[in-house]
């Protein structure tokens, strides 16, 4: 582990290896390779979508409507559209593995903006950002969700606002804690000493060293995000069909559960091994950070 | 102390009028109207032009949101309950009151006649709920935080880790094709009605199931935390190198300590019990506050979602209030602070 002398030194310089740290961490930790493992095998199947020998999406497969179980030609067989699971899957994780992300980093950049400023400045701005944080965190997230997406309308646009509002307060909180601390450093008196510029110390000398948390933090985040646009495709309120989408395939499909549950069974095993993956990813770099 | 209470009860009152404006604001843009909506495909444009009218839905925004408190206040009367506008709509309280929330134009009767009966059917879910969660987390979270990073520590941790990766409709969707079609030993669905083959107490177990599956790993997970913080206090380690039973050292000294943090944690599942229990409660048909909200807010009924936004705003800024209280109650170092 990095010896904490190395720190400040690592920070006036540039781009830390906060990745490379993390990346090491995983290497030492079994559930944390698991879960890269899972990650990983969703990532690269979402990639390679349109390169596999896979069906589209979409196709109907009129022959297969009448015995929609797992056969040669269709691996985990179709859904009740005559649709190929397989294929529908990873066009799934291809959704899935765009809006989450995007959706995480939104609500980052809006977070981090809000905990560095409320954080770095005190006063009546950490008072006006804590109490809007306040009020917002009181809103239930859930009635947030559903108030907002089924007037609005369901789009990714949507699902992106959505999600940032409701997270970005959380970690504005987790920022502005670590950036009272670390504003106390000395690093950062060297930096006002040399006359750097405000956006300068905040976004250069003291974000760079909130990263060890804000990775965990985005990690765990990512998988409630899966999880919430699961729960929104399956409220359908979700991406429109027939946009392949884990939660939606599960809603199309619970109708018939008593007759085929393969078609429901297999989209929920896909989504909590996607949100597995990110849950022992963000434990894994978690432990390490614990024990530097 | 009273100053705290005074500048909660301020915020409380700040979020529901922020809220109930931006549920507002959002319900102008529901595709669709009401009156659309309530007569069907098949009425013709004059009959929605009039029903719109009858139900005042043209009227502004602003006009209708300060109609709509001044209904809520008691100072005017629901002119929706006017004989005249034949909407057949009547209140046994009467049409002027505090607390009126006006009336549903989905269920065609008074909110306040919709809306507790549903709360009720949600808090016995979550009471149930709550009744498992509290003691199941308790046992992981001290079990695995009591010696950090042992065997029985990293399996507890995957198991809670493993529960709170599945959202509620996966784990609805195994637990039903488990024990309802392989196993035809429960029922599927737990519409609270009696039936001839399932008692309306059977009805409870698969929601109840789903919902202890979903929070209780995430709660056990910050037990945990907060347990292998006092584990390394140095007035554990005295205790323990003073010779005294470890097991006693946990019970007595530890196990106090450790619930501090997590009590706010405890208290933050009920907001999520109340107004999270929306997939649930559609997997199941059960006749709960979730389902109507998500219902309410497909059809557009505006008076009952703003009323049961309310409510969930209530519930949240109450738990935190009730939690922050007893946390200052619990660790005398926030009072001095």
């Amino acid at each position: 582990m990095e010896p904490p002398a190395l720190a400040p030194a690592t920070a006036a310089k540039g781009p830390p290896p906060g990745w490379r740290l993390a990346l090491v961490r995983i290497m030492r930790s079994p559930t944390a390779m698991i879960g890269l493992f899972l990650v990983g095998f969703w990532v690269l199947a979402a990639l390679l979508a349109p390169i596999l020998p896979i069906y589209p999406p979409n196709d109907q497969d009129m022959l297969a409507m009448g015995d929609p179980y797992p056969s040669w030609h269709h691996l985990l067989g179709t859904d009740v559209l005559g649709r190929d699971l397989v294929s529908r899957l990873i066009y799934g994780a291809r959704t899935v593995l765009q809006v989450a992300p995007l959706a995480v980093a939104t609500a980052m950049l809006v977070g981090i903006f809000m905990g560095l400023v409320a954080g770095y400045y005190g006063g009546w701005v950490d008072m006006l950002i804590g109490r809007l944080s306040d009020i917002v965190l009181a809103f239930p997230v859930i009635v947030l969700y559903v108030v907002l997406i089924s007037n609005v309308g369901p789009s990714i646009l949507n699902i992106i606002v959505a999600t940032t509002v409701a997270s970005a307060p959380g970690i504005g909180r987790i920022v502005r804690g670590l950036v009272l601390v670390l504003k106390q450093q000395g690093y950062v008196d060297a930096a006002k000493m040399r006359g750097e510029s405000t956006p300068h110390i905040m976004f250069i000398e003291i974000l760079p060293n909130c990263r060890g948390p804000l990775i965990v933090d985005a990690c765990l985040r990512l998988g409630y995000t899966i999880i919430t646009i699961g729960i929104l495709g399956f409220l359908g309120l979700g991406l429109p069909p027939p946009t392949p989408d884990w939660g939606g395939m599960v809603r199309e499909t619970t109708t018939v559960i008593s007759i085929w549950p393969h078609m429901s069974l297999i989209p929920s095993v896909a989504i909590v091994s996607l949100v597995l993956g990110f849950n022992l990813l963000a434990d894994g770099i978690g432990e390490g950070n614990k024990r530097r | 102390m009273l100053r705290f209470l005074v500048s909660r009860i301020v915020l409380l009152v700040i979020t529901l009028f922020a809220a109930s404006i931006i549920v507002f604001t959002a319900s102008e843009f529901t595709p669709g109207s009401v009156a659309r909506k309530s007569l069907g495909p098949y009425a013709t444009q004059e009959q929605v032009e009039s029903l719109t009218k009858r139900l005042k839905a043209d009227d502004p925004l602003p006009v209708r949101y300060v109609r709509w408190i001044g209904v809520l206040t008691g100072v005017l009367a629901d002119p929706l309950q006017d004989p005249a506008n034949g909407l057949g709509f009547s209140d046994p309280r009467g049409s002027r009151y505090f607390g009126n929330f006006g009336y549903s134009t989905l269920y065609k009767l008074p909110v306040n006649d919709v809306i507790w009966d549903r709360l009720g059917n949600t808090a016995i879910l979550a009471g149930l709920a709550f009744a498992f969660i509290i003691p199941l987390s308790m046992i992981f979270g001290v079990l695995s935080g009591m010696r950090e990073g042992s065997k029985l520590d990293r399996t507890l941790s995957t198991v809670s880790i493993v529960l709170t990766s599945i959202p509620e409709f996966a784990s609805s969707v195994f637990l039903v094709t488990l024990f309802v079609i392989l196993l035809p030993w429960l029922p599927g669905t737990s519409p609270l009605t009696e039936s001839p083959q399932w008692s309306v107490r059977s009805q409870f177990i698969l929601p109840v199931a789903v919902l202890v599956i979903y929070d209780f790993g995430y709660v056990a997970r910050m037990i945990r935390i907060s347990m292998v913080g006092v584990m390394e206090k140095a007035y554990i380690r005295t205790a323990i190198l003073k010779g005294l039973n470890p097991r006693r050292v946990i019970m007595r000294h530890a196990l106090r300590n450790a619930m501090i943090a997590p009590f706010t944690v405890l208290l933050l599942q009920v907001n999520f019990l109340v107004s999270g229990v929306v997939v649930t409660e559609l997997v199941f048909a059960y006749p709960g506050f979730g389902r109507m909200l998500l219902e309410a807010s497909l059809f557009g009924d505006i008076t009952l979602i703003e009323a049961a936004t309310m409510i969930t705003v209530t519930v949240a800024v109450m738990t935190q209030l009730i939690g922050d209280i007893g946390y200052m109650l619990l660790n005398p170092q926030v009072r001095i602070s």
